[in-house]
């Protein structure tokens, strides 16, 4: 098969997982001239971006489509009549290497429908690694998915060449796994997360330690993972839940949400509709909510309920549900408090808090602050501004802060 | 009125130099034009002052965050940057934390050219294109792009990094940077039609690009949010844009009415692991009291008999020989047996290897278990906080703890901690009433109650720590002396 046409199908194959990050890594260069490529730890680097908003950070591929297992949701199944493609593990050397030449790329994410097993399959990707660092000095940004259940030398080396490891929770819901995925097991892949947390750990804690060893590399950008939505019948609430714990067990720098889309060939078994992005909007949101607004994730969605609202975004919606806490005095309040301020963004916070301490800060100041002034206006008091006592009180205001349907413009 | 004159449009240095000597001489902002060697003057210049002043003694200082925005400002295609930084400078020698202020207007201006700059630096690391000229030793790597600021030589010395061991250029209408292999230098702007048109990859490229576009998730605002317009010209892929956004609604239509399709019937080449193992039911197996240990341990790990088990890993079964004459209880496991899968190699099982091993015991010949045998926490952000496990749970596990003993027959059971306790008496034990002697159990166990090893952790002085440590250890040494005594006695 031409190589074009093999790339087709193994992007195609690999398109639904939607981790494209190159950020959070170590810094590298190939200055010393001996090499290929850099990293930085801030930001990574989009290079371009495809009609479905998302970006292009990494060269996504599996290593090959052809898998043992049946996981209804997913294009690659084995029972799925898609084209199927195998990539060598030269080829994939070769195309990361002229793609990374002409900057098309920051690196390289692969990933391996399961053949033989798992060890098999977490060797072949891992010796993709291994020949682009060890042969070609490659120094990008490598993300490998880590096969659940492979043996832990390969996956230390593993952790050896990559910048990022991620394992796939699948499903927020563990019963769900075992109908969609028979050949799947939540606790398998739990137990590889923390694993792989472990080491992560040792090498966090090498680093710290001031010894003439160096310390074993793993990981520097450290494990993520996804959770399909829309998929099984899990509501916003447990979705949160189980993403709250996932943070805190395995330290993840990431939970991507990606809303189940229409596949080719895809199963009868599931809801074959389009995916639900606002909702996994929504979910982005609120786990932004967890991580950087010091928000609980039980305290997101409303008691009560399990979904969160799909026209207002969670943080406004919260705040409606909390009126009692409004409005803020803008030049008084805490950190903690200015952050639950619809419309206020972490680095307005921190510029408030900045300003505040020369000037006090009134109306004319909130475009320079970045504040989405309609949505913070009835939560806050200025120098030169109250809400009228009715405003927070008045049965209309959510209506009246809704945003305007128009198309989502949201990029990940 | 004073006009400065520029080296360049990037010229930080001479901006620098200028708005020191003008800010000493108390020149007002409203006295300076700024200018850039090669423009045309203004009519009315006759009468200006183009020589800068004398600088007196002296000097004065700026806070760091202002040089740092500046040099970025100062790239901005804006000609009001000299001005505005130079207003700024000038009120800084009053207001110190001006820098601070984000509502101030000038400060908020010029934040707003440092951004608008650093973005067009970080889309000109990502939008250039490198297209391949010559070949084998001859190759070059050359690209053609059109930045919105003055930023070639800002953006310049990370393609440096990165494409080291190649030789490329990077042409543009303002400047043109170039690499040897060991230096940067610049040339003056090209035209457009000194770049290569094309490479041979662009084609592999293009098929990428269409190939890991999901036409189900059309967001074409998001894509123009992050890769505006105005750089499409130049990128081979934009090119596809337009047919893949036509074509997409069809594609996704289609996807979705496609009648199912027979599935297709694998040829598995499977090798049966953990992860393709159906869990065992607990009915599927009956076992005697004195079951097997491993059978014991692969049934335990698919305990679902209190909630514990959602929020935790794994079962942390115990550990140690099958017939240990020795077995430790312990409350259960933390953090990092969660994570590993095994008793006591968290802090608290460092602190009880080190008592073992002050009370002559061998720690490989112990078997050491928990009465919980998953992990309970509240997840706090980043961190797992341990919690207490409440009754039910206690009673909900202890079948594990029962057939463990039945298995190993120890000839000691020694409880750290009340929560063990529990579990091994079968009822609420307080720990320092019953501690310090050995209890016959009904079931002709013998057993002894200590403390459980994180609580030696807890304690906040030193001298009760050690105090406490110490008991501990005497605690262990009468369970190796029991233990002997009635393994002899057996």
């Amino acid at each position: 098969m031409e190589l074009t046409r093999k790339l087709e199908i193994l992007a195609d194959a690999a398109k639904y997982d939607a981790s494209c990050a190159s950020s959070g890594t170590e810094m590298r260069d190939s200055s010393d001239g001996k090499g290929l490529g850099s990293t930085a730890p801030g930001m990574g680097i989009c290079h371009s971006y495809a009609p479905d908003g998302r970006c292009i950070s990494l060269l996504k591929i599996l290593l090959t489509n052809a898998c043992n297992y049946d996981c209804l949701y997913c294009v690659n199944r084995a029972s799925s009549n898609v084209p199927r493609a195998r990539f060598t593990v030269d080829e994939v050397v070769k195309l990361t290497i002229d793609f990374y030449r002409r900057n098309y790329i920051e690196g390289l994410f692969l990933s391996s429908g399961i053949i033989r097993s798992p060890d098999y399959t977490m060797e072949q990707v891992v010796s993709v690694a291994r020949k682009l660092r060890e042969e070609h000095h490659f120094r990008g940004y490598i993300h490998l998915k880590t096969i659940p259940e492979a043996d832990d030398a390969l996956i230390a080396e593993a952790g050896k060449y990559a910048d990022r490891l991620s394992i796939n929770i699948e499903t927020p819901l563990e019963t769900s796994l075992t109908q969609l995925a028979p050949e799947k097991d939540q606790r398998a892949i739990r137990r590889t997360m923390g694993r792989l947390r472990l080491k992560l750990d040792e090498a966090d804690d090498a680093k710290k330690t001031i010894r003439k060893a160096r310390p074993p590399r793993f990981a520097p950008a450290g494990q993520s993972t996804q959770m399909i939505i829309g998929a099984d019948s899990a509501d916003d609430r447990t979705i949160l839940s189980t993403s709250a714990n996932l943070y805190g067990a395995y330290k993840l720098r990431r939970v991507y949400y990606s809303a189940f889309s229409p596949i080719p060939d895809a199963s009868r078994a599931l809801p074959l509709q389009a995916p639900p992005l606002v909702r996994e909007h929504r979910l982005y949101q609120a786990d932004w909510l967890m991580r950087f607004y010091g928000f609980d994730a039980e305290e997101i969605v409303d008691e009560g309920a399990g979904m969160l609202p799909l026209d207002i975004d969670p943080k406004l919606a919260w705040a409606l549900r909390h009126r009692d806490r409004f409005p803020l005095d803008v030049n008084k309040a805490s950190r903690e408090e200015l952050l639950r301020v619809p419309g206020f963004g972490t680095r307005t916070v921190e510029r408030i808090i900045a300003t505040r301490r020369s000037t006090s800060i009134r109306l004319a100041d909130l475009a320079r602050l970045h504040v989405i002034r309609n949505k913070a206006l009835p939560f806050i008091v200025l120098s030169d501004h109250r809400p009228a006592p009715a405003t927070l009180d008045a049965a209309g205001l959510r209506t009246r802060l809704r945003p305007k349907p128009q198309q989502l413009g949201f990029g990940f | 009125m004073h006009i400065v004159t520029l080296d360049s449009d990037t010229d930080f240095d001479g901006w620098r130099q200028a708005a020191r000597a003008l800010a000493m001489n108390n020149v007002k902002p409203a006295d300076v034009t700024w200018r850039v060697q090669g423009e045309t003057a203004d009519l009315f210049d006759d009468q200006a002052e183009t020589k800068l002043p004398e600088v007196p003694e002296g000097t004065f200082s700026v806070p760091a965050s202002f040089v740092e925005l500046a040099q970025s400002a100062i790239l901005h295609r804006d000609q009001s940057r000299f001005g505005l930084l130079y207003r700024l400078l000038w009120r800084l020698r009053s207001n110190h934390d001006l820098m601070t202020i984000a509502t101030d207007p000038d400060v908020a201006q010029a934040h707003a050219m440092a951004r608008a700059v650093r973005r067009d630096e970080h889309k000109m690391h990502a939008f250039v294109r490198f297209r391949e000229i010559g070949r084998e030793r001859e190759t070059r790597y050359v690209a053609w792009f059109e930045p919105e600021h003055h930023i070639v030589e800002l953006a310049a010395p990370f393609f440096a990094r990165r494409f080291a061991d190649m030789p490329w250029s990077i042409l543009t209408p303002d400047l043109c940077a170039h690499w040897d292999g060991s230096r940067v230098s610049f040339t003056p702007g090209v035209a457009k039609a000194e770049a290569p048109s094309e490479d041979r990859l662009e084609e592999v490229w293009r098929r990428y690009y269409a190939s890991i576009f999901n036409p189900a998730r059309l967001k074409v605002k998001a894509m123009e949010k992050e890769m505006p317009k105005k750089y499409w010209q130049n990128l081979p892929e934009a090119s596809l844009i337009k047919p893949l956004i036509t074509s997409a609604t069809q594609r996704t239509g289609a996807m979705i009415a496609e009648p199912g399709t027979e599935p297709h019937k694998p040829q598995k080449r499977v090798e049966e692991t953990a992860m393709t193992r159906k869990p065992k039911t607990k009915e599927s197996k009956a076992y005697d009291d004195a079951g097997d240990l491993e059978r014991l341990r692969e049934e335990a790990a698919h305990c679902r008999a209190c909630p514990l088990w959602k929020n935790a890993t794994q079962t942390v079964f115990g550990e140690g020989p099958p017939h240990a004459p020795l077995m430790l209880v312990g409350e259960q496991p933390g953090d990092k047996e969660d994570l590993a899968g095994h008793p006591f190699v968290g802090p608290a099982g460092q602190m009880l290897d080190r008592a073992l091993e002050e009370a002559g015991i061998d720690r490989t010949k112990v078997y050491v278990t928990n009465a919980v045998k998953h992990f309970k926490f509240v997840p706090r952000g980043k961190i797992r906080l341990h919690q207490k496990p409440a009754t039910p749970e206690i009673k909900a596990c202890r079948q594990w703890y029962e057939r463990e003993v039945a298995a190993i027959r120890p000839a000691l059971v020694v409880a750290l901690g009340a929560t063990a306790a529990q579990s091994v008496f079968g009822k609420i034990t307080p720990v320092n009433k019953s501690r310090g002697h050995v209890v016959e159990l009904p079931d002709g166990i013998k057993a002894i109650v200590t403390v459980h090893p994180s609580y030696l952790l807890r304690l906040p002085d030193a001298e009760a720590k050690a105090r406490e440590y110490e008991r501990f250890v005497e605690d262990l040494k009468l369970a190796g002396a029991a233990m002997k005594r009635s393994a002899r006695a057996a």
